[in-house]
């Protein structure tokens, strides 16, 4: 009785994925969303044998669409499904390391490096570039407006009650954050962490960590890409955008274990082509009005 | 408030409309929680009578670690079942993270205790004064067994249900070994974590209500079957 009940559920289950299939999903081409289904097929859960490809990225190229965006294009040209996972840089280096993805986009010059000097990675690729910035309340209340970021850090340091939201989550822009923290002239462990409860670890993504500074009114440091792409539902402005320190370098890198090493390279190559280049320099312009990522193939940086 | 209210008829609409988007979600979803399920009542529910009816030592300690592990956390299976099944850990050879299977198998983990345990209660609740009475009108053992597993069938089976609940609501398991990729495994409650953290109200209200009206079929079932599991 039990047994056939759940047998049933789960041929009517099947019954349904047949039926979903014949029904064809899905033209977007604007900008990526949570439900949107990037299938070929149509299948709920393909059942057939079909070539994966996985690219481990970092969430503010995933929050700001660009994947969503690239992702058919690559899976067309190669006849391969693409498997986009986001995750803060640390863990996508770790996915690397572990061998569970192909792929890794990442922004950590430091990090990237020492990926490949352990052997894990073939080779570090710089792609794209754009810039952080310190984003917070108009009224700025602790009154950084236009300082360089080190300074702005030490006045934050010093004002002790205007709340910083920090992405506290070993991500590219957290090891930025620190590193500026540092060129400051503070001890992160021992002066930033333990500094105060204005000293805020969200713990997660770009995007949610936007929306918390908005919720506390707070400041946060942020690619201007996943800034400009939540603008929209945000009350916080650029604070602090100028100085060297804000350079933010996107790169890619075939993993050294991949078992697909043909595809992984294609997909470096993918990214760096003229063609796909001049995509990401266009992307977003119409929706935002601006940039949000300047390509940089070759270039050294 | 309006804007709540707005997000919820926007909602409304891609639920009646059929937005494939969700639904492809939604489907994918309860496949991969009804494959769950079914495999952990193949699994577990003989493993529930086979401890109720055996007598061993340490039977009562066996029942209360299961019962203590209904509430293990959902993302402490799914960083267990990852380490498992990660390239590099021990089950890396059979490529399963990042796929629905690697989804199931977490599942099957985390509902096997509710599975287990319910059933061992399911057949304590019906067995007592059962056994003595069949034993009276002069059953075997055989006999017996038979019998309490014919009477305790409608809860067996609420044992399931709940196992059924808690594998399509969880969200802890499916993001850290599924990997919430789009189109492949996505499900109801990764998609609703991204698109929150999106700002995406919208369409997470959809999914969350779809997800809710899961839950409530569900609770219904299981209020159906008690009733007629009491007549």
């Amino acid at each position: 009785m039990m047994k056939s009940l759940a047998l049933s559920l789960f041929l009517l289950v099947f019954v349904l994925a047949g039926c979903s299939e014949e029904s064809q999903p899905i033209e977007t081409a604007e900008v990526d969303t949570a439900v949107e289904e990037v299938t070929e097929s149509g299948a709920v859960v393909p059942m057939a044998r079909v070539e994966r490809l996985r690219v481990a990225t970092t969430t503010s190229l995933y929050d700001t669409g660009l994947w969503g965006y690239l992702e058919p294009m690559f899976e067309e040209q190669y006849d391969v499904e693409l498997d986009v996972l986001y995750a803060g840089t640390g863990k996508a280096i770790d996915w690397g390391k572990r061998g569970d993805v192909d792929v890794i986009t990442v922004h950590s010059r430091s990090r990237e490096e020492a990926f490949v000097t352990e052997g894990y990675g073939v080779e570090r690729v710089p792609f794209a570039f754009n810039y952080f910035l310190i984003v917070g309340p108009e009224e700025d209340p602790a009154g950084i407006a236009g300082m360089s970021p080190e300074d702005a850090l030490t006045a934050l340091m010093n004002n002790g009650e205007a709340v910083f939201v920090s992405r506290g989550d070993d991500s590219g822009t957290h090891g930025k954050e620190k590193s500026i923290w540092t060129a400051a002239g503070f001890d992160y462990d021992e002066d930033v962490r333990t500094a105060g409860a204005w000293y805020v670890e969200g713990g997660s993504g770009m995007g949610p960590t936007l929306v918390m500074a908005n919720e506390m009114q707070g400041y946060t440091l942020s690619d201007i890409g996943t800034y400009l792409a939540y603008q929209g539902d945000l009350d916080l402005v650029p604070v602090v955008d100028q100085g060297d320190a804000l350079l933010n370098v996107y790169s890619v890198l075939q993993v050294e274990t991949s078992k697909n090493p043909e595809l992984a390279f294609a997909l470096v190559d993918f990214l760096t082509s003229a063609e796909v280049q001049q995509l990401i320099g266009d992307y977003g312009v119409d929706a935002y009005g601006m940039q949000l990522f300047t390509p940089c193939a070759g270039e050294a940086l | 408030m309006s804007h709540l209210f707005e997000a919820f008829s926007i909602a409304l609409r891609m639920i009646v409309s059929g937005d494939p988007g969700v639904f492809s979600i939604a489907l994918r979803t309860l496949l991969i929680a009804s494959v769950s399920t079914l495999l952990a009542t193949l699994l577990f529910v003989p493993l529930g009578c086979l401890i109720n009816f055996s007598s061993f030592k340490g039977k009562r300690l066996a029942v209360g670690f299961v019962q203590t592990m209904y509430s293990v956390p959902t993302v402490f299976v799914g960083m267990l079942v990852f380490l498992m099944i990660s390239r590099s850990g021990p089950l890396g050879g059979l490529e399963l993270l990042f796929s629905p299977w690697a989804i199931i198998l977490g599942e099957v983990v985390l509902i096997a205790p509710i599975i287990t345990g319910l059933t061992i209660s399911a057949l304590q609740s019906t067995g007592k004064g059962l056994e003595d009475t069949a034993v009276a009108l002069g059953g075997g053992r055989r006999t017996v067994i038979l019998k309490v597993l014919s009477e305790a069938k409608y809860t067996m089976l609420t044992s399931v249900l709940m196992g059924f609940g808690r594998a399509v609501s969880e969200v802890g398991v499916a993001i850290m070994v599924g990997g919430n990729i789009a189109g492949y495994t996505r499900t109801l409650t990764t998609a609703i974590a991204l698109g929150v953290g999106k700002g995406e109200t919208a369409p997470s209200i959809a999914l969350g209500l779809i997800l809710l009206s899961l839950a409530l079929i569900v609770s219904i079932i299981v209020n159906l079957l008690q009733h007629g599991g009491r007549k």
